[in-house]
């Protein structure tokens, strides 16, 4: 992410330099720290990745790249292809971009993130018995059976010593 | 880059590095979209280098939710268990 | 009158399609007021006509009566039309007439029969299917009325059906006579390809114009149509298919292979007598199938011992004399001939089946004996038929159309000496059979009981016929016994008459006479044989070599053990060897690609995430290389 970011800073690209470091390595990729400390996987998952990772394996995909690494290639050295330039893009002019041609698109990209983060709660929600387990907030522990019917145990107790 | 970014996504059978190569890649992109605007003088490189980061947030967090609910129902993070669509 | 024609093929039919459909329905007295009155009208109707044709003929001698067109295909327009002229009136007489005593008959005889109205049915389909042969005026509707016989020779032969014997022997009849038919298509094929017509005056007018004596297209289209005649009337090499087809009931035997069906191959001959007349190679042939096939029938018969298997060979030895009249040229001879044995033949069939069914379904005459005391009435018309079919001189029909056809094979410019030989020898032959069977099954002791007795509705027709049988030859009388030949020439009306070549040193007294000697050697050797010293029959047959030569003439000169092996045998084998039926295995060879193309297609639905983002970058990449590169 950092080479990429300086990358970005030398072709004349500050304003999302500065994007790049913030939100890809500052957000992302915390997010991806906080998912494996969440599934909290210990030495057996290093020691399964040790083993799918056998070298046969590579020679699929590498040929794969391969092909395309060629094609950019001849792309890149084809006649058709320009040099790149050297102006540089002040974040003043980014933002007045974005305000004028692109405000619809502003705002579909926020929605977007809405129905992100309402789609991850959703998906990311544990199920209604295992939440009451673990919170062990359990109201009638005494009467119901383990993940069992809640509105008999409710009237057993109004049937109980009244 | 973007090869980088699809061989790792190919070999890897880990689901959280498969999404991690998937970032690799769509980093790929945005360097290509950010080097054409610089090359022809426009901010609408770096403008669509914007919306791919953004989208990249949303398909990050949609992604690690997946990722923890198939944690919890198949017990593993191996990609190759999720083929009960085969035919 | 002659407006009526239509009616006498038209009456059976309509009988046919009541019987078929209510059938069942009616009570079973009703049956045979439809089946027998059909014909007896039929028969009526063509009386009328031919007092109407004696009394005064037509312009030309011949009626044509146009119903309407078959098709109108390409320039080639059939017509449903029937054409009347001496040939086609004499044996529409035989036919309606000797069938109507036989529905006679066997409205009696198969009384207890649950298929009673079916064979009726069946029995009145044949007979409009024979007239339409005989009155069609172009060779398809003659070949449609051709066709309708063979049908219902087959559904008749495997009348009882729940016996699979039957079936057999009707599927050989059906199939042998097909080979012939066949034949006979190509004939047709060729005769409409080169004339450009089937009607029959017209071919035959034609061919006389446009084809030389001689020439290899008339001899190849007379040969064809020789070829179906074969088939059909059961001669050399095509007449396996007859005594299996005993197999049927006695009625049947009587109309279909006695007196009508089988002689539609010496209609065909007749009436297309211009073709053979321009190929003499053709007419030849005809002599020789003709002589060689009542040798050799005439030798079978001799052997038999199931009654009408006897009487089976004896029709085919009997065509084999009309085959040769025709080959020699002697046409009106043949057409007398046909209409002596049309009414002895039915009548020893007919007394055979009084005698089959009095003795409870017994074929076999070694298990006879001594009936003409027990059934007089079978006797004696029997013995009149007897005597017909074996030519006893001077009261008799067959005496003398026999004796015609004799004179004539030695006397036409087309005759020989060693045709005439065949024939004479021929007489001897069926004197001794016929005597043979009369000996065995009416005289000397009992063997079997009687169990019934014919009543009136089938001892009438046999008496009628027996009439016939005797007087009927007089209307044909050789010169020096009274010289009556009105028969001819009535047949003169439509056929051209014998060509006298010389007679080389015979004359007709002379014929008639060794043709008598010839039959008194054939009756004394049945009667020392069969009457004195029975067991002299036994022994006869006693060393090896009689008995091989006594199989050898039982099983028709080995003419099936032939067929099978090289016929049969090899089609069976062919069609083994195709059991899978290659030609299928193309059509499942395409099911079979696409099954193996699903299976591998199937392979690639992994459900594993990877194998699919590997699928979409391979598909990437190849995309951008066409765009590329291409």
């Amino acid at each position: 992410m950092l080479s990429v970011a300086v990358v970005f800073y030398v072709i004349g690209a500050p304003f999302v330099a500065a994007l790049e470091v913030i939100v890809y390595a500052g957000a992302i990729m915390v997010l991806f720290v906080f998912v494996v400390m969440m599934l909290n996987l210990g030495k057996a998952a290093t020691d399964m990745e040790k083993k799918w990772q056998r070298g046969g394996l590579w020679i699929g995909p590498s040929i794969l790249a391969a092909f395309l690494i060629a094609e950019v290639a001849y792309l890149i050295t084809s006649p058709a292809t320009a040099a790149y330039g050297s102006t540089v893009i002040e974040p003043t002019q980014v933002g007045i971009v974005l305000f004028g041609p692109y405000l619809i698109g502003v705002e579909l990209a926020s929605m977007l993130l809405l129905g992100a983060l309402v789609g991850a709660f959703h998906l990311g929600r544990r199920t209604p018995e295992k939440t009451e387990n673990r919170n062990g907030i359990s109201t009638h522990a005494s009467g119901t059976a383990p993940g069992g019917d809640l509105v008999r145990a409710g009237t057993d107790r109004s049937s109980g010593p009244a | 880059m973007f090869a980088l970014g699809l061989t790792g996504l190919l070999v890897r059978r880990n689901v959280i590095f498969i999404l991690m190569s998937l970032e690799i890649m769509l980093n790929a992109a945005g360097l290509a979209f950010v080097v054409a605007g610089s090359r022809w003088g426009q901010a609408d490189g770096q403008i669509v280098f914007l919306f791919i980061l953004s989208m990249a947030a949303a398909e990050v967090s949609v992604g690690l939710a997946l990722v923890l609910q198939i944690y919890r129902r198949f017990k593993t993070l191996d990609a190759d268990a999720l083929s009960e669509m085969r035919g | 009158m002659y407006h009526l024609l239509w009616l006498i093929p038209a009456l059976p039919i309509a009988s046919f399609v009541i019987l078929a459909i209510f059938g069942r329905r009616m009570p079973k007295k009703a049956v045979p007021v439809f089946g027998v009155g059909s014909i007896g009208l039929s028969a009526i109707i063509a009386i009328l006509i031919a007092i109407t044709f004696l009394t005064s003929p037509p312009q030309g001698n011949y009626f044509n009566q146009v119903l309407w067109t078959w098709l109108d295909v390409g320039g080639f327009q059939p017509q449903i039309a029937f054409y009347l002229d001496s040939l086609s009136l004499l044996m529409i007489l035989v036919v309606t007439f000797v069938g109507f005593l036989i529905h006679l008959y066997s409205a009696e005889f198969m009384i207890e029969d649950e298929g009673y109205s079916r064979f009726f049915a069946y029995m009145n389909l044949f007979v409009a299917s024979m007239c339409i042969l005989l009155l069609g005026s172009n060779l398809l509707l003659l070949f449609l009325g051709w066709e309708g016989v063979g049908l219902c020779s087959y559904l008749l032969i495997g009348f009882w059906y729940r016996d699979p014997a039957n079936g057999l022997a009707a599927r050989k009849a059906f199939i042998v006579t097909r080979v012939g038919d066949t034949v006979m298509i190509l004939g047709l094929f060729l005769l409409f390809d080169k004339l450009g017509t089937l009607h029959i005056q017209e071919l035959m007018h034609r061919a006389a114009l446009q084809w030389p004596v001689g020439s290899t297209l008339p001899v190849l289209a007379a040969l064809l149509l020789l070829g179906g005649a074969v088939g059909k009337s059961a001669q050399l090499p095509l007449q396996t298919w007859l005594p299996d087809a005993m197999a049927g009931p006695t009625p049947t035997s009587a109309l279909i292979h006695a007196a009508t069906m089988v002689t539609a191959g010496v209609y065909l001959i007749a009436r297309t007598h211009v073709l053979f007349s321009l190929a003499p190679s053709a007419q030849l042939a005809v002599a020789i199938v003709g002589a060689a096939t009542l040798i050799m029938a005439g030798f079978a018969a001799i052997t038999q011992d199931d009654i009408k298997r006897v009487l089976a060979y004896s029709t085919i030895s009997q065509i084999g004399y009309m085959f040769l009249a025709l080959g020699v040229g002697a046409w009106s001879a043949a057409l007398f001939h046909f209409m002596t044995h049309a009414f002895f033949k039915a009548l020893l069939f007919l007394g055979a089946g009084i005698v089959i069914n009095a003795l409870h379904h017994e074929h076999n005459i070694f298990k006879m004996g001594g009936l003409r005391k027990e059934l007089p009435v079978a006797f004696w018309t029997f013995l009149a038929a007897g005597f017909s079919l074996a030519g006893v001189p001077l009261i008799s029909a067959g005496f003398y159309s026999k004796g015609l056809i004799i004179w004539d094979a030695w006397s036409s410019n087309i005759g020989s000496d060693w045709l005439w030989a065949a024939a004479v020898f021929g007489v001897l032959l069926t004197a001794l059979y016929t005597f043979r069977l009369i000996f065995i099954v009416f005289f000397g002791e009992a063997k079997s009981e009687v169990h019934k007795r014919p009543g009136w509705a089938m001892a009438v027709p046999c008496v009628v016929l027996a009439v016939l049988s005797v007087v009927g030859g007089f209307v044909d009388t050789p010169e020096f016994l009274g010289n009556v030949h009105s028969f001819t020439d009535f047949m003169h009306l439509a056929l051209p008459a014998v060509h006298e070549g010389a007679t080389r040193g015979l004359s007709e007294l002379g014929s008639e006479g060794l043709v008598t000697l010839a039959f008194l050697i054939g009756i004394y050797i049945a009667y020392y044989f069969y009457i004195q010293h029975r067991e002299y029959a036994e022994s006869l047959t006693a060393p090896a070599i009689a008995k091989a030569l006594h199989r050898f003439w039982y099983t028709d000169w080995g003419m099936d053990w032939l067929y099978e092996r090289v016929f049969v045998r090899p089609v069976i084998w062919i069609a083994q060897f195709d059991r899978r039926d290659f030609v299928d295995d193309i059509y499942n060879g395409i099911g079979l690609v696409t099954e193996l193309s699903y299976q591998g297609v199937r392979k690639t639905e992994t459900g594993r995430m990877r194998w699919y983002a590997a699928g979409i970058a391979a598909g990437s990449i190849i995309f951008l290389a066409i765009v590329l590169f291409l």
